[in-house]
């Protein structure tokens, strides 16, 4: 059973609280006594070099790491206050709370339309009033209604990378999650596309909790209100954006956000 | 000075001939003509090997004009819509072609859910270590294992041991064992061909491993499984030793009507037509008239599965 | 947003108390799919070990490995070695013909010819590889045998020459296109190397591209033999049922399907006779398992080179 956001609380409640989080590929140790808090409302960039270890973090969240194989954690990531590594938590009912969006746009090979609903229907909803509401409603909070509006029924490859990508994002708020994780989302567009998402996600911050790991420090800084950097799979240093692209405490972080290595 | 210091060292690396050119260790004009000789046999072998796939096309044509001869005349409405006689004249091939129908009915359902289930279990659920593998190879070995002997596993299971004799029943069960590889192996190979990345974004949704499967990576497969299965049927459709070995009897003058009905199928009918062209030379044309409806058939079976091929081969 | 906080509920409502039966039924379903495979397996080598048995019970181990074959004689005689003789008489002649055509058009192919020849070419393939047996039979007994007998007039009306010819045929796509998947996937590197230095195509065919490829053409050889072994309708049909043991290739000769075939489609009933066809099938099916592991074992060889 998931606790989730409670609207009468005040804003930025700790959505996770991760603590000790340690993970294993087979013998590798790639992620090493982890602690970090993600607040509600709030942009949390994970920036750092590649093989850090920040894609592997934001797997974690919402368990995708369970599909590689021979991945051992330990420690505890605490959501809304349960364990998501706990027996009785069910793998399928935390994803619904927490969507998630790819480095690489990977709509389903079905229409505009069946891409959103997709979540809905597999959910036990299938009221076509109420799907063609959800449709409409996700693809503009995904800033996407205007574009695909007149041919919902069109394959979903037939769009850009950017409008792709958009649509992934239509489909995880489709079954309206607290969490949006974003992996890299921007990695494969262009500028101009890549923009489009950043504003997508200044906007989507006021209704989602949103954890976005990127490559690119100045997105980070542009976008995020809080910045962790990882370094070899650890934590160096997590603090608001502002303070850590001005200020940082820790000269390793320095040294990665003036460009000396990564 | 630097100058002559370097032209001096240049001297003692390169070795030059008395008319100051590079010394070459290969007579130009011998070479020259090897090479001729060596081009020559380059073209000469391009000519030879282009010539064994011409053999090859050669004997595809002969093959098809030899029986296309034979059958003139002998195919038309009264061949396929009359059933078996003792005259050659009055014969058709309606109950047989009943009889090749039939025994689809039982193969295709059959060898479409052993075939897909085997293969999603392969790929999607078991675990990747020893049992995978030693199913992976059992089925490859059963690829390999001649058709003759699975109609002997067939005469003695489905015919003797449950008893289906050489009913038709009996014939497709054991032609769906004999295909259930192909269906494995091209089931298996268009599963894998699904991208992780679409199974992530239905994982991602909150869906589980069978609603994944169902939604997700059945459909993207399933040009792939479905063209897999037209290759199979096509394989059963033409297998003959294993309902030989069935004891599927010579001449069945009624036309099949049930599943547990003895019948005749095309391949089998082929055959004993065949056997006895000695005695009645029409038999020979009769033969090739049924050979000609076997090839429309498995040529329109081929046909659909490259339509499907090509219409969904997808980008991701 | 009241909406879409009302799909929220229902959404986390229906995962709550979603029964996952099927989550747990259709694995098993499955793997009792999967495992029909290895009972199919299980059910081969049974048969033919149970009933074979009883074979090598009535008759002693001598007159097994005698030339006499003769099951429907007063004193029946069952020794193996003539259909052993025939099965390898006409698998030789399949080869004979099936390796240099099918290597050599492997060889255009993957070195010679040009992209559109090959889409011109492969569906050719596939159209020769795609024929029942049963017709091949048919175009051997009713075409090929009276094209020898022009040829050859002490050939008899059927004997092992025209099949094992007409097999070898079948065979070529078989070996080329195994062959051609062998030679292309050597590296492109490998090639631009010996064509730098002035080599013809033919000489890094024989001198760069088949030693890379050895394994994997070896290992379509040997797929071939097994195949060729295990063809049934062809020799059934053409090379008749003499049970003579002999080398002469014009004369009749029997395969160990063929007897196969003869035995059951006639009324086999229970006996002796009935006995020995399990006993035939199964040294036939360890010849072809024994072929099948080979090329196997030689083909995963040749995939570590890269």
């Amino acid at each position: 059973m998931l606790n989730e956001k409670n609207n009468n609380h005040h804003q930025n409640n700790i959505v996770y609280d991760v603590k000790k989080l340690n993970l294993w590929y087979g013998d590798v140790l790639a992620l090493k006594d982890i602690n970090l808090t993600i607040r509600e409302n709030q942009v949390t960039a994970i920036i750092g070099p590649s093989g850090c270890g920040k894609s592997t973090f934001i797997k974690t969240l919402n368990r995708m790491v369970d599909n590689i194989p021979a991945v051992r954690t330990s420690g505890e990531v605490l959501y809304y206050g349960t364990n998501i590594f706990s027996d009785t938590l069910r793998v399928e009912e935390l994803r619904t709370s927490v969507g998630m969006v790819f480095q690489k746009p990977n709509p389903f090979p079905k229409s505009i339309y069946e891409n959103v609903v997709y979540g809905p229907k597999i959910h036990g909803i299938s009221d076509k009033k109420i799907l063609s509401e959800i449709t409409e409603t996700s693809l503009k909070s995904a800033s996407l209604w205007e574009e695909v509006k007149d041919r919902l029924h069109a394959n979903a490859y037939g769009l850009s990378g950017g409008q792709q990508q958009r649509l992934c994002i239509a489909r995880s708020l489709a079954i309206q999650p607290q969490v949006l994780l974003m992996d890299e989302p921007t990695s494969a567009l262009d500028p101009i596309a890549t923009n489009k998402i950043e504003e997508l996600i200044n906007e989507l911050k006021k209704y989602y909790t949103i954890v976005i790991v990127t490559h690119n420090m100045q997105q980070a800084a542009r976008i995020s209100d809080i910045t962790s950097f990882f370094l070899s799979g650890e934590v160096i240093e997590t603090d608001a954006t502002q303070k850590i692209f001005t200020n940082p405490n820790d000269k390793k972080t320095e040294d990665y956000i003036t460009g000396k290595f990564g | 000075m630097n100058h002559h210091n370097s032209s001096d060292n240049n001297e003692k690396n390169i070795e030059l001939n008395n008319e100051g050119k590079l010394k070459t260790f290969f007579n130009k004009d011998i070479i020259s003509k090897r090479m001729n000789n060596r081009i020559l046999l380059d073209k000469v072998a391009k000519k030879l090997f282009f010539g064994s796939i011409l053999f090859a096309l050669i004997i595809l044509v002969i093959l098809f004009y030899r029986i296309g001869v034979l059958s003139i005349g002998w195919i038309d409405l009264q061949f396929l819509t009359s059933n078996l006689s003792i005259f050659p004249e009055k014969a058709g091939i309606y109950g047989v072609l009943i009889g090749s129908f039939l025994l689809m009915v039982v193969v295709i359902p059959v060898t479409l859910l052993l075939g897909i289930s085997t293969a999603i279990y392969l790929e999607e659920y078991a675990k990747k270590g020893r049992f995978q593998s030693f199913v992976n190879i059992n089925i490859s070995n059963l690829a390999g294992v001649p058709s003759v002997i699975f109609g002997l596993l067939g005469l003695t299971v489905f015919g003797r041991l449950l008893n289906l004799g050489s009913s038709i029943l009996a014939g497709g069960l054991t032609l769906s064992l004999l295909v259930l590889p192909i269906i494995v192996a091209a089931g298996q190979e268009a599963i894998r061909a699904v991208p992780g990345f679409l199974r992530d974004g239905a994982y991602a949704m909150g869906a589980t491993k069978w609603t994944t499967v169902r939604t997700v990576v059945l459909p993207s497969a399933l040009p792939g499984i479905l063209t897999g299965s037209i290759l199979a049927v096509s394989r059963a459709i033409g297998e003959t030793a294993p309902l030989v070995v069935l004891g599927i009897p010579a001449l069945i003058l009624r036309v099949p009507n049930s599943l547990m009905s003895d019948f005749t199928a095309l391949p089998i009918q082929i055959y004993y037509w065949t056997l006895d062209t000695v005695l009645t030379p029409e038999y020979a044309n009769m033969a090739a008239a049924t050979i000609v409806v076997l090839l429309v058939l498995l040529f329109l079976l081929n046909s659909v599965a490259i339509v499907i091929r090509n219409k969904y081969q997808r980008r991701y | 947003m009241s909406e879409s906080n009302h799909v929220r509920d229902i959404i986390r409502n229906n995962i709550k108390h979603r029964k996952n039966r099927l989550e747990m039924i259709m694995p098993k379903l499955f793997l009792i799919a999967g495992s029909i495979s290895i009972f199919t397996t299980i059910g081969i080598v049974l048969t033919l070990l149970i009933d074979a048995y009883h074979f090598f019970e009535q008759v002693p181990i001598r007159e097994i490995f005698s030339t006499k074959l003769a099951p429907l004689g007063v004193n029946p005689s069952f020794g193996i070695l003539p259909l052993i003789n025939g099965t390898i008489i006409t698998s030789l002649i399949a080869m004979f013909v099936a390796v240099p055509v099918g290597l050599t058009a492997a060889m255009y192919l993957s070195e010679f010819s040009s992209e559109n020849t090959r889409k011109i070419i492969k569906p050719v393939m596939e159209v020769l590889a795609g024929i029942p047996t049963i017709v091949y039979g048919f175009f051997a007994y009713s075409f090929v045998t009276p094209l020898l007998m022009n040829l050859i007039p002490t050939l008899e009306p059927k004997n092992a020459l025209s099949p094992g010819i007409v097999m070898g045929i079948m065979i070529i796509p078989l070996v080329t296109s195994l062959s051609e998947d062998a030679m292309s996937s050597v590296p492109n590197d490998m090639r631009e190397g010996a064509l730098a230095l002035g080599s013809t195509r033919l000489e890094v065919t024989l001198k760069v591209v088949i030693p890379a490829a050895i394994s994997g053409i070896m290992a379509s050889f040997v797929l071939a033999i097994s195949r060729a072994i295990g063809e049934t309708m062809i020799v059934t049909i053409a090379s008749g049922s003499s049970k003579n043991f002999t080398l002469d290739i014009t004369q009749s000769m029997q395969t160990m399907t063929a007897y196969i075939v003869e035995f059951t489609s006639g009324d086999a009933g229970i006996g002796t006779g009935y006995y020995s066809l399990y006993a035939v099938g199964l040294v036939l099916f360890i010849f072809t398992l024994i072929m099948n592991l080979l090329s196997r074992y030689i083909s995963r060889k040749y995939r570590e080179e890269y």
